[in-house]
């Protein structure tokens, strides 16, 4: 339960670490809260050569950006200041929603966002929720940059398209559009354990309330995070508990869970059904 | 066969209990490690050693961390409290300590340093919780003997002395 020897360097500016981390190419690994990555190290379930650390570099990664359009959160930003901040919050509750779902209080001290969309964990929350609201990144290399879409960031469970020598410097999470109400829900089998099913909603309604849009992100039934849109099951039913179960039948019907220790597929299956249901109701 | 080569080590300084506190380990080192075997303040339990048990939290920065989950490297020149530094320099229990012992909310005690390092950073931003707010606030600790609810007694019993001694 001790991690393995490696290389360390902590650079003092996001120039450096990026420079270090083109000359380590695959051997360079980005420390960040750790909170991931450190218990992976301790099980000896990873051995990289070489951890470039940026928690020194605060200053330049650090920040919650929020603007009406969305909110920019840097790769140092952690989990408990964004699920902190009024504004971030006010623009996309779905940030808080999910947040307070992730670990336990003590983890989001020292976790960050971005960090967790890097490691792509398939039964992680932030995964789903970037995808929901159809956020990107913004990857860094020595002399140049590049926006990934949520949708080409995960590659399948535990892995992304970066390439090496690549930082996500800042996650882009944009707002939804006008009457949007979000929900996230999960179950998992201890309070702050990683979800055994987990969904995050989006309905977006007309003036006069009648639903336009409803979408839905998946967590740990799939390898990557799923998306569904739900609105014609939402729009055509007879009557509105038909609508909210035939959404619910499409959702259980489109994941594609594994079985493990915690749960078997169908119970998966079954609770992305349920959970659907429940969050398309929370969400209304 | 040829001797491995010896590991690079580095040198860490951090403020532990508000006084200055040094040694040179390997990146490698887990601040818990450093706590407990560099600066011998055993106060710090390790328990499961990858972020489930929650006996291992400090306070870094004044907010609560799993020390098993962060390297001493990594914190050069942060602020550290552990389970020694809750007490008065004179021994006087800190409140939360002194709710503990009236609420008999320890048998073994294992678990303890990492309760009493995560509920004091916990009232000091909700000074009046609610019963389901300390509910939550200890969700990240295991405690396997006392039970948890002489536990939650004690955050609220420590929520209202603080309270008191603020007035």
């Amino acid at each position: 339960m001790k991690p393995p020897p490696f290389a360390y360097s902590a650079p003092g500016t996001v120039t450096d670490a990026l420079a270090l981390l083109a000359a380590l190419g695959p051997d360079g690994k980005v420390l960040a809260g750790g909170q991931s990555l450190v218990p992976l190290l301790n099980m000896r379930l990873a051995a990289p050569a070489h951890l470039v650390d940026i928690n020194g570099l605060e200053a330049e990664l650090g920040a919650v950006e929020v603007t009406d359009a969305g909110v920019r959160v840097g790769a140092l930003a952690r989990h408990s200041a964004v699920e902190a901040s009024a504004p971030a919050v006010g623009v996309l509750p779905l940030l808080r929603q999910a947040l307070t779902q992730v670990a336990h209080p003590v983890i989001r001290n020292r976790g960050t966002v971005v960090g967790s969309l890097a490691h792509a964990d398939p039964s992680a929350e932030l995964p789903a929720v970037l995808c929901l609201v159809g956020g990107s990144v913004q990857v860094a290399s020595a002399g140049s940059e590049r926006i990934v879409a949520a949708a080409d960031l995960f590659a399948g469970p535990m892995e992304t398209c970066l390439r090496p020598g690549e930082l996500i410097v800042s996650a882009w999470f944009p707002a939804l559009p006008e009457r949007t109400t979000t929900a996230f829900l999960e179950v998992t089998r201890r309070h702050g354990d990683y979800a055994v099913c987990g969904v995050a909603v989006a309905v977006t309604r007309d003036p006069d309330g009648a639903i336009t849009g409803a979408r839905a992100a998946y967590v740990s039934v799939s390898d990557t995070p799923l998306v569904l849109d739900l609105t014609d099951a939402l729009v055509t039913g007879e009557a509105a508990g038909d609508r909210v179960f035939a959404a619910a039948r499409l959702a259980a019907a489109s994941v594609s869970p594994d079985d493990d220790i915690h749960a078997t597929a169908g119970y998966r299956r079954h609770l992305a059904g349920v959970l659907t249901a429940r969050a398309l109701r929370a969400a209304s | 066969m040829s001797e491995p080569e010896p590991e690079p080590e580095f040198d860490v300084s951090v403020v532990v209990n508000g006084g200055p506190r040094s040694a040179t380990v390997p990146a490698r080192r887990l601040l818990s490690d450093f706590l407990r075997h560099d600066l011998e303040l055993t106060g710090t339990h390790v328990g499961c050693e990858h972020g489930v048990c929650g006996c291992c939290t400090v306070l870094l920065d004044a907010r609560p961390v799993r020390s098993c989950l962060v390297f001493a490297v990594s914190v050069r020149g942060h602020d550290i409290t552990t389970v020694e530094g809750l007490a008065a320099p004179d021994g006087t229990l800190s409140p939360v300590q002194r709710a503990f012992a009236e609420c008999h909310a320890l048998q073994c005690g294992f678990c303890t340093p990492g309760f009493l390092t995560t509920i004091t950073a916990f009232l000091g931003e909700h000074p009046d919780p609610t019963e389901a707010e300390a509910v939550e606030a200890i969700s990240g600790n295991l405690c396997r003997c006392t039970g948890y609810q002489n536990i939650v007694k004690a955050t609220l019993r420590a929520a209202e002395t603080l309270r008191t001694q603020q007035q």
